[in-house]
């Protein structure tokens, strides 16, 4: 703590805060959704495994296990960010924050920092547990970790949108099952987008959320259906795009300071 | 020297609603400054403009010299502001919630020393690793007085500190505060319990629909009212040639507007001719009440 300059103790506390939040019921934020991937795992490698062979030489269920690790990663670091938020304002205490010498800037990269956290830390577990099963290979380790961070990054920062966004929490989940949930079921998780009918390839093409899975798969196997160099623009240009709008609304004070 | 706080004509709109019509303000460093007004005059709105939780429509604020827009960091270290709401982050205990204030502010563990002697002047000492979700409402009242001056801000503000709040607490908490103003804060506050403003504050602000319709030292505005107040208690009604006089009534108690205190004599006349025997008897000072009442009747 010595180490951190005055300067930096502001939004370090707050990223403190953030990352404490969810730790102290990790139960939920982190135990559960691991439950819930391994759920899927077994149900869909009992339904299709054997039958279906996505790439040569890659059996479905190792086929599926990045995608669902990516899938966690980002439907929990869009959960941080939106739900701290939404809890705050509903609850009335986001006024402690606003209340302090905190930039709009150091706010943003407090929660994003946060965001990616939880993202990694479930997507980690998934891993670690389904290693434990099965034998993945980890062909290009960075790309794993840069469609990791930059893809936690960018729904972290849109969980930052929803919560800025949200007055009331029905609003928050109509967001996450109408927004968040087709997203991530549409985006290549249990299939490739091969398999698709040429017009459903196209709307694929529209989902960023099949971008940051097919490259996070590459990294493992070394094969996707596009570029991973491509898939890793387009979601390095996203997180820039949601960083750009989330950091304006926060500037402009939307609904956070009237 | 630098005033503590300095609003120029500030105007604050709500969509069509024109809560803050064009206010100034100077408020002294080591002030203790009562801001008063009926429901929904505009306190509030203008406490959360200080704090930079809203932002004016026009005009300018500023907090110990710094602008609270253009200079927000060093205006918002200035400031302490402890909200009318009884808000809370339920994630946490009281000592977690202070030291995640103060860090916010950029103060470490050299703080931690304050912040137990925050605790410990509040009455907080038993409750400080208690979760904040467990706090009755007086204590949750303490737990936010005190996030308000973790920071150790040089100026003060409460909004309603004693609203909800039980006498021995309320006792408590003026000898808090009035020990922090000895100690150079500045104190602003506000208030529905008008002799609450009346004995701790030395100066004050009447709000009304958003406009400021008195600004003077408790001392002036408690002179501008000339009379006194007479009260009884009667053996029976009271007689006709008074009842002109009547501003309170309750059965055969009855509270008189004096325009002087000879016209007590006047009174007792008329009682012992109309023969009701007086059962009880004082003369009371006009109160900040009497002020507010007239200033709010007439403006
Ligand atoms: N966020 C808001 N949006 C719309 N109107 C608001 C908002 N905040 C306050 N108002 C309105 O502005 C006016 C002033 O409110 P304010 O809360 O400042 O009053 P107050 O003097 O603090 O009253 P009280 O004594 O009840 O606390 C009221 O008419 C209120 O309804
Ligand atoms: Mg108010």
């Amino acid at each position: 703590m010595s180490l951190i300059d005055q300067q930096f103790r502001g939004p370090w506390t707050l990223f403190k805060k953030e990352i404490l939040r969810f730790w102290r019921v990790s139960f939920q934020t982190v135990a559960a959704p691991v439950m819930t991937a391994l759920l899927y795992l077994l149900i869909f490698s009992h339904v299709l495994g054997g039958r279906v062979e996505v790439y040569p030489g890659v059996p479905y269920t190792t086929f599926l296990i990045p995608g669902l690790i990516m899938m966690s990663v980002l439907q929990n670091a869009f959960a941080n960010s939106s739900s701290s938020l939404i809890q705050s304002k509903v609850m009335g205490n986001i006024i402690f924050v606003l209340l302090t010498p905190l930039s709009y800037l150091e706010f943003f990269l407090a929660f994003l920092a946060a965001s990616i956290i939880r993202g990694l830390c479930v997507g980690f577990s998934i891993y670690l547990v389904a290693i434990c099963f099965i034998d993945l290979p980890l062909t290009h380790p960075l790309f794993i970790l840069a469609f990791a961070v930059f893809g936690s990054g960018m729904l972290g920062a849109f969980g930052i949108i929803a919560g800025l966004w949200a007055e009331k929490f029905d609003q928050m989940a109509a967001f996450q099952n109408f927004v968040i949930m087709p997203l991530s079921f549409l985006s290549g998780v249990f299939y490739s987008i091969h398999s698709l009918p040429p017009f459903w390839q196209k709307v694929s093409h529209l989902n960023p959320f099949f971008y940051m899975i097919d490259g996070f798969r590459y990294g493992f196997f070394g094969q996707g259906d596009i570029s991973a160099w491509f898939s890793l623009s387009v979601v390095v240009g996203s997180f820039i795009a949601l960083s750009f709008i989330t950091i304006s609304m926060l500037k402009a004070g939307y609904k956070l300071r009237g | 020297m630098t005033p503590a706080i300095k609003i120029d004509q500030v105007h604050k709109q709500f969509g069509a609603l024109h809560a803050l019509k064009g206010v100034d303000l100077t408020i002294e460093q080591g002030e203790f400054f009562a801001l008063l007004g009926p429901n929904g005059a505009g306190k509030s709105t203008l406490i959360n403009l200080l704090a930079g939780l809203t932002r004016p429509t026009s005009g300018s604020l500023a907090v110990m010299g710094y602008d609270v827009i253009d200079q927000y960091r060093q205006a918002r270290h200035a400031i302490g502001v402890v909200p009318q709401e009884l808000v809370f982050d339920p994630f946490f205990n009281v000592r977690e919630m202070l030291r995640f204030q103060a860090g916010y502010f950029g103060k470490g563990p050299e703080n931690d020393a304050w912040i137990d002697e925050v605790i410990e002047s509040l009455g907080l000492t038993d409750k400080a690793g208690t979760n904040m979700r467990r706090l009755s409402g007086g204590m949750k009242r303490r737990a936010l007085i005190a996030q308000a001056l973790v920071h150790k801000p040089p100026v003060i503000v409460l909004d309603e500190p004693t609203a909800g709040v039980d006498v021995e607490l309320r006792y408590m908490l003026w000898e808090f505060i009035k020990r922090l103003n000895r100690e150079g804060h500045t104190i602003i506050l506000t208030t529905h319990y008008l002799e609450e403003a009346e004995n701790l504050c030395s100066r004050v602000a009447l709000l009304k629909q958003g406009e400021v319709i008195a600004l003077n030292s408790t001392k002036n505005l408690l002179a501008t009212i000339s009379g006194k107040k007479l009260r009884l208690k009667l053996s029976a009604a009271l007689p006709g040639s008074l009842t002109d006089l009547i501003r309170l009534q309750e059965k055969h108690n009855y509270t008189l507007s004096l325009q002087s205190v000879n016209q007590v004599e006047y009174v007792l006349a008329e009682l012992r001719n109309a023969n009701i025997l007086v059962e009880d008897m004082q003369l009371i000072e006009p109160d900040l009440e009497d002020v507010f009442v007239d200033l709010m009747g007439r403006a």
